[in-house]
């Protein structure tokens, strides 16, 4: 089940260390615009991830305690190179914020004003939001492919608590956690009703 | 004392906001302005504003504005290092047992559930940006007029190229950026006055 992880090496560690970097100096938006790139990065590109083991790790990320985009990385490099690669990820996640806002808040009337940079984030902005569809619509087609109704319906439904009704996140996730387990319990019963 | 109370400060803030994004504002509402009074309710704001102009998320950038304002930028550090500090130890906890135990069939059941259910926030979360980025004033359009045709082109064309040739995501939100922005600048400066002229 288990995609084969890349030899622990110094060129690993800083692999992991620029890619999370990279991605978190590149990022506006917070938690649910990194972790689709996240995805897109460790799961497409490097290859180090399943499809199935990285929405695992992105629900563990989702469910604990503080920012999701560190979450993400902190899990990700521990999978993939343990203890140390989780301290790269963090450290590439940490780092260009700490040094992108100690130079904004000493600059920051000016850069809050200024019109290129709002115009250019502006359309930034455009383009973040096709790569989360992008990454949006090949999640749901895997989903999909799948062929079974459980999963198709839990995410429809998940959509609409959070899109229309604006569920708590963690109800969801407890929710569809819930029904995840109930229906794996009764489907060990069967089983062990036909032997 | 100050290194110590910035320190304590943020770790609670990493430990209490659970489900990221905004949910972490209260927090950092609560710590930094009513308790320790280090910045304003005004200079709160400042930091929503730039934490939606700069990458990173909130709580990071909250930690490294206030930690510089507080006591430069060795308290810019402690305080990210605080508001990471409770995320590594359970992120770690949880991986580990992630690890050694995500063979076991009833946490197989919970994650299956989980799956479909992490596909749907992220579309909640990409539709509010989608509704933010492509209507003007970031609501959805009552008329034609709402709707913002330049971010609508940069986004069709940025899709098209994702979806065709499945380049690095990060080069096309940079040329969006930038291409968008010098497309309306050119548009603004050099084909509107040959029009009016």
């Amino acid at each position: 089940m288990d995609k084969q992880k890349p030899t622990r090496t110094a060129k690993l560690y800083l692999t992991l260390f620029l890619a999370t970097f990279q991605l978190s100096a590149f990022t506006f938006g917070g938690g649910y615009v990194i972790v689709p790139l996240m995805r897109k990065r460790f799961v497409e590109g490097l290859g180090w991830i399943d499809e199935q083991e990285m929405m695992d790790l992105i629900a563990i990320a989702q469910s604990s305690p503080g920012p999701i985009a560190v979450n993400a990385s902190i899990i990700i490099g521990y999978r993939i190179a343990g203890v140390l690669g989780a301290l790269c990820t963090i450290l590439g996640t940490v780092l260009p914020p700490l040094i992108i806002l100690s130079i904004v808040s000493m600059a920051y009337a000016a850069f809050r004003d200024n019109a290129v940079v709002s115009l250019v984030m502006e359309c930034m902005q455009a383009g973040v939001a096709a790569v989360i569809c992008d990454v949006v619509i090949t999640m749901a087609q895997k989903i999909c492919k799948q062929k079974k109704v459980l999963p198709v319906v839990i995410m429809i439904l998940a959509f609409v608590a959070q899109a229309v009704f604006h569920v708590n996140v963690m109800l969801v996730l407890l929710a569809c956690g819930v029904v995840g387990a109930v229906r794996y319990g009764r489907e060990h019963h069967q089983e062990g009703g036909d032997a | 004392m100050i290194y110590l109370q910035l320190w304590w400060s943020f770790v609670q803030i990493g430990l209490f906001s659970i489900g990221g994004g905004y949910a972490s504002l209260p927090l950092i509402e609560h710590q930094v302005v009513e308790v320790h009074g280090w910045l304003t309710a005004s200079q709160l704001t400042d930091i929503i504003t730039i934490s939606q102009m700069t990458p990173g998320p909130i709580a990071l950038n909250a930690a490294t504005f206030v930690g510089t304002r507080v006591a430069g930028l060795s308290g810019a550090i402690l305080a990210t290092f605080g508001c990471v500090l409770p995320s590594c130890i359970i992120v770690l906890t949880l991986a580990w047992l992630y690890t050694k135990y995500h063979d076991l069939g009833i946490l197989r059941g919970i994650l299956e559930g989980l799956r479909p259910a992490v596909v749907a926030l992220i579309a909640s979360a990409g539709l509010t940006i989608l509704v933010s980025a492509l209507f003007v004033g970031g609501v959805l359009p009552r008329s034609l007029s709402d709707v913002d045709g330049v971010a609508v082109v940069i986004f069709a064309v940025s899709l098209f190229v994702l979806r065709k040739w499945k380049c690095d995501p990060i080069w096309v939100m940079v040329g969006a950026g930038v291409g968008g922005a010098a497309a309306v600048a050119l548009v603004q400066q050099i084909v509107m006055p040959l029009v009016a002229g």
